[in-house]
């Protein structure tokens, strides 16, 4: 079966055909650089995507703080993961890449600070 | 009037770059004014990734993109940072009025860049008609408003055009809870990176209609619907088809200008001594050049005062 996607890695968006057989990617063609390779398996196998968003602070120079999970998670949980940030609120000072959330949504992710607040 | 010898006017990402490099390539005095209270300009409420591959070859948000700038800036002492600090006037003589907290500013600059970044174009530039209801705005002050303010500006939306920021909107109103009803780009392709229709648009299965423009606003105190139209090759209506899509927000994202009035007010470029750099200049797709090319134009400012 052949696959058509755009790669999303970089600002070039490759078109990429991705060739499977039982539901494994066995090749790769259209991109540019290894990373269209990675991406494609990921995509045709388990697409996953990095998370963004705000959480509200409480007491904090800034109303809202934003955060990122830093590694991408399956895209089938990100609604369930946006529920999950909108219960937490964060009252203590932050540095860009502070852990806000250990094993978020599934182990080895962590749900982190994108910027500094005071 | 005391006199500075580099004044860089705007604190985004083109502004600290071309600071950074004018100190680098040895600029001493350097006044670098910010009109909001932290550094960073629009990357600031950019939250999504995408920034920095090709200058950090890492992918990072728009803040932490800002911060490793911000950190670096910080570390110089030469460069003196004002916040909350907008300029009123500029003259071909490089004198600047700013205003602050507190004060009113004159000041002089033997070497000037300019950094104020772009404008996005507005509701009015389209010719969308209709009523003027709330509910209607760019998609750039969605953005702060969720981003940064945190609130939610609509619950039922329909985009005007297919920019980046709208693209980027699309998703970032899902995420939140809201209906993003539809797309709708007059041109036949996207006017955005494909990587922003594939990953905000198609992955949330949002419809987008192409070759389809927004022919009327409707709704009295609020947004209540809009009229969609199909077009030509030549962008004329095709006659029979409208259609009505019910929503409460409309979002305009056509695309972004210059943002040059101080230039203007001293009568326009070319000025001995002044430097244009980032979106101010010509308007980007990625930030990643921004800082690269700004940093040249840095560079070009510490030769003009080398040379002066």
């Amino acid at each position: 079966m052949l696959k058509k996607i755009t790669c999303i890695e970089c600002p070039l968006g490759c078109p990429l055909s991705v060739e499977m057989e039982d539901c494994r990617v066995i090749r790769v063609s259209g991109n540019k650089c290894p990373k269209g390779i990675i991406y494609a398996s990921s995509e045709a196998e388990n697409p996953a995507r990095f998370l963004t968003s705000v959480i509200s602070s409480r007491g904090l120079s800034l109303k809202m703080i934003p955060v990122r999970t830093d590694k991408p998670i399956p895209k089938s949980s990100l609604a369930e993961a946006m529920k999950e940030i909108k219960r937490l609120t964060i009252n203590r000072p932050v540095k860009t890449g502070d852990i806000i959330v250990n094993d978020f949504m599934r182990e080895g992710i962590n749900l982190i600070a994108t910027r500094d607040c005071v | 009037m005391i006199t500075r010898d580099l004044v860089i006017i705007g604190g985004g990402p083109a502004g600290m770059a071309a600071a950074i490099s004018a100190h680098e390539n040895g600029v001493r005095d350097i006044l670098l004014l910010e009109r909001d209270q932290y550094l960073g300009g629009i990357l600031n409420q950019c939250v999504h990734t995408g920034f920095g591959l090709e200058y950090f070859k890492e992918v990072l948000t728009g803040p932490e993109y800002a911060g490793r700038f911000i950190k670096k800036l910080s570390a110089v002492p030469a460069i003196e940072v004002s916040l909350k600090s907008f300029c009123v006037s500029l003259t071909r003589e490089k004198e600047i009025t700013y205003i602050r907290p507190g004060a009113l500013e004159r000041i002089r600059a033997k070497a000037l860049v300019m950094a104020t970044g772009c404008r996005e174009k507005t509701r009015e530039m389209t010719h969308i008609a209709g009523t003027r209801p709330a509910g209607i705005f760019s998609a750039g002050l969605a953005q702060k408003l969720i981003n940064i303010e945190g609130l939610l500006p609509g619950r039922e939306i329909v985009i005007s055009g297919s920019g980046d920021i709208g693209l980027i909107m699309a998703r970032r109103f899902l995420l939140e809870g809201a209906k993003v009803n539809a797309v709708i780009e007059i041109q036949s392709t996207t006017r955005g990176l494909l990587r922003n229709v594939v990953q905000c648009v198609e992955d949330f299965e949002i419809p987008v209609y192409y070759n389809h423009r927004i022919s009327r606003i409707r709704g009295r105190d609020r947004v209540e619907a809009v009229d969609v139209v199909k077009v030509d090759e030549k962008f004329n209506d095709v006659k029979g088809s409208d259609f009505r899509i019910s929503c409460d927000t409309v979002l305009i994202s056509v695309g972004l200008i210059p943002e040059n009035e101080l230039i203007e007010m001293a009568g326009g470029m070319p000025i001995d001594g002044i430097f244009q750099c980032g979106n101010s200049l010509r308007v980007y797709d990625i930030v990643d050049s921004v800082s690269k090319d700004s940093a040249e134009t840095g560079r070009a400012a510490a030769e003009y005062l080398k040379n002066a």
